[in-house]
């Protein structure tokens, strides 16, 4: 059975698109949740990279994505994963390294692709995926199958030399990519401000001939807009855009962060930007859902992510026998 | 005792104050102190034009030292984990190896390049690789791999000294670690391509870098116990090698087990065999000679699998075990 599109459209267009978006917004929030008390227990290894207070952009921008549109995401791609349509089982068994997990627990958190909704995969280095993105796009036009890829990544990973050959390629080839720069300020200590002479990262475009736009990455509904339109423009052989979605990690870079780098006070000014109360106070203003309809919204994502975490911890561990045998694809 | 980050830090330190021309840069090595804590407390004491935070630019970073080192000065670059310095690699391959050769001369490029490598974190494939091999292969690098703290002092001091580029490749699984020896305090250089007899024995020799060096130590107690007694050498530095107290080990015991983390395919210890089995001690090898090394394949995620993926103390005793009472 081919998998069906998620939910497309503008998420105040009806209340089953406000209810989509607030949930998968919501899901990807108590999916960290769950991702940092294993972690805290000990159930879980290596290392975990949280998007708390990102959860717009992922699900904005999927939500202008049909389910043959592909994705490239990050090392911070938990977010990406869930609102591209991924199994939350399998991905919770995959940080438990468990045989079921979508890389069979050979590849964590940092690896977790999904081809059934169009996930090329998250992706330990920095920028990797925009090249992929900008090949899969590539593809998409010698097939002439309309596909559009989206390549979600980091502030800084404008700064590699990945994202500029990409970009320059991706914009004299018109290719049906768009590239969606998540701006959380940082990339690990490194601040924006010290990290770029620019006001604007979407103003990187400019020098490859790419529009781009900067819209507030913590709105659901400017993130969907300007999706929307990049996406319409890559589908109808325009060329990609670089959106630059503004917004902030509440987290530690990763698990051994200590915060040196940044205040107190500027995450908990942060922290009142959030993008889930920002998009309840929107759907409020439109009368488009209850209060009692967005809690009962709220408990299915915790009820989802519980029943994913109990599924998982059943599971087989994955097993070290035929790791060799692996490393190739021996089907011609 | 010091760990192994502390003693690269104090190596660091000392060659910063007394000489101006080194310093620091790297992704996080500021405020940060390090993505491994090596260089905390560093931006405080120097500032911030002697402890350099970059951008994600690896290969702009790294060609940036290469550009400094040709100008007068001695930088330090330190790649936040060694996978990532696959994005730098024209510049340490195809730069800083071959400018003072290719260019008769005329330059050189004394620079060291600091990483940490290495499996254990379960960061997976992208972040647990052992690179050595990707450099060794390079004529115009040094590739030093320290075992133990006071090696690693010693040997850094003399990295940052050295008038050509230097990879340096730390085990992130040493870096909280102390080794088996204090570190000696003050500015005492170690010299690169000398090899060093860790342990001394008449049964076995093992030659072993980075972390199977502690390892391969373990493996040397317990068979010492059983009546069995091996050396073990670590070569330090595996580009160039020093061949020198291995042959004269194998000589003596007649057996030789190498052991690496990094994929039996490839890889230093494989030279090792090579210069063995073309040498004079050839005619005293009274065993074949046996090789432990990582699994061919990228480095897993989840535990049970990265451990399988590498030599384990089990391995390297049960390979030792084997030699020594297969072959009396
Ligand atoms: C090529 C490469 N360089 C460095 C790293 C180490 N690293 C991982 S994430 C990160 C920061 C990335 O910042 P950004 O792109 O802004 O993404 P964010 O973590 O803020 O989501 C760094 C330096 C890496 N994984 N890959
Ligand atoms: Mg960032």
């Amino acid at each position: 059975m081919a998998p069906k599109d998620l939910m497309i459209g503008h998420p105040l267009s009806s209340k089953a698109h406000a209810k989509h978006a607030l949930l998968y917004m919501w899901k990807i929030r108590k999916f960290e949740d769950a991702v940092e008390d294993l972690f805290g227990r000990g159930m879980m290894h290596g290392t975990m990279h949280l998007s708390v207070g990102q959860e717009a952009s992922p699900t904005g921008v999927c939500m202008a994505l049909k389910i043959t549109d592909q994705i490239t995401s990050t090392h911070r791609g938990h977010g990406h994963c869930i609102a591209k349509g991924a199994d939350l089982t399998r991905m919770i068994a995959e940080l438990l390294g468990k045989e079921i997990g979508y890389c069979g627990g050979r590849g964590g958190s940092m690896h977790i692709a999904d081809v059934e909704t169009g996930n090329l995969g998250a992706n330990g280095i920095v920028a990797g995926g925009i090249p992929i993105a900008t090949g899969a796009a590539l593809a998409s036009k010698l097939q002439k199958n309309e596909n559009v890829v989206v390549s979600f990544f980091g502030d800084g990973a404008l700064n590699e030399g990945a994202f500029h050959e990409a970009a320059n390629m991706a914009a004299i080839w018109k290719l049906p990519v768009v590239f969606v720069c998540e701006n959380n300020k940082y990339g690990m200590s490194n601040s924006t401000e010290k990290a770029f002479a620019l006001e604007n990262l979407a103003d990187r475009g400019l020098g490859y001939g790419i529009p781009g736009v900067t819209v507030d990455g913590n709105d659901v509904v400017a993130v969907y807009e300007a999706a929307e339109q990049a996406v319409q423009r890559a589908r109808n052989s325009g060329g990609p855009t670089l959106i630059e979605c503004v917004t902030y990690r509440w987290k530690g870079h990763s698990r051994s962060d200590k915060n040196l780098y940044r205040t107190k006070e500027e995450i908990d000014e942060w922290k009142t930007k959030e993008p889930i109360a920002k998009f309840m106070s929107l759907i409020h203003e439109k009368n488009l859902l209850t209060q009692e309809e967005m809690d009962a919204v709220q408990q299915q994502a915790t009820d989802e992510i519980i029943a994913a975490v109990n599924e998982s911890v059943k599971a087989k561990a994955a097993d070290p026998a035929g790791l060799e045998a692996a490393v190739f694809n021996a089907v011609m | 005792m010091l760990t192994m980050a502390e003693a690269v830090r104090e190596a660091m330190t000392i060659a910063m104050e007394e000489r101006p021309e080194v310093f620091l840069m790297g992704e996080d090595v500021g405020v940060y102190g390090g993505a491994f804590g090596v260089s905390a407390g560093m931006y405080e004491k120097f500032g911030a034009d002697r402890v350099i935070d970059t951008p994600i630019s690896e290969l702009g970073y790294i060609g940036a030292a290469v550009g400094a080192a040709l100008s007068g000065m001695r930088p330090i670059a330190e790649i936040q984990f060694s996978d990532f310095s696959a994005q730098a690699m024209d510049q340490i391959a195809n730069q800083a190896a071959k400018i003072h050769f290719m260019l008769g001369g005329a330059l050189h490029v004394p620079m060291v390049i600091r990483a940490p490598q290495g499996s254990g974190t379960g960061a997976a494939a992208q972040h647990s690789q052992i690179v050595e091999n990707w450099f060794t292969n390079v004529p115009g690098l040094k590739v030093v791999v320290p075992s133990n703290p006071a090696d690693a002092k010693g040997l850094l001091l003399s990295a940052i000294d050295d008038p050509n580029p230097v990879v340096f490749l730390e085990h992130k699984l040493l870096y909280k670690t102390p080794g088996w020896e204090p570190v000696p305090e003050g500015n005492a250089r170690i010299p690169l391509g000398v090899s060093r007899v860790v342990r001394t024995g008449k049964d076995l020799t093992i030659v072993a870098t980075g972390i199977m060096v502690k390892k391969s130590l373990e493996v040397a107690d317990k068979l010492s116990a059983e009546g069995i007694e091996v050396t073990v050498i670590d070569p330090r530095t595996i580009s160039p090698l020093d061949m020198s107290t291995t042959f004269e080990s194998v000589d003596l015991t007649g057996r030789l087990l190498v052991v690496q983390e990094g994929p039996s395919h490839g890889g230093f210890i494989n030279e090792v065999i090579a210069q063995v089995a073309g040498s004079h001690v050839f005619g005293s090898l009274k065993a074949p000679i046996k090789k432990v090394a990582g699994l061919n394949i990228p480095i897993p995620y989840a535990p049970q699998l990265e451990k399988a993926a590498v030599p384990q103390v089990e391995d390297i005793y049960a390979a030792a075990n084997e030699i020594v009472k297969t072959w009396r």
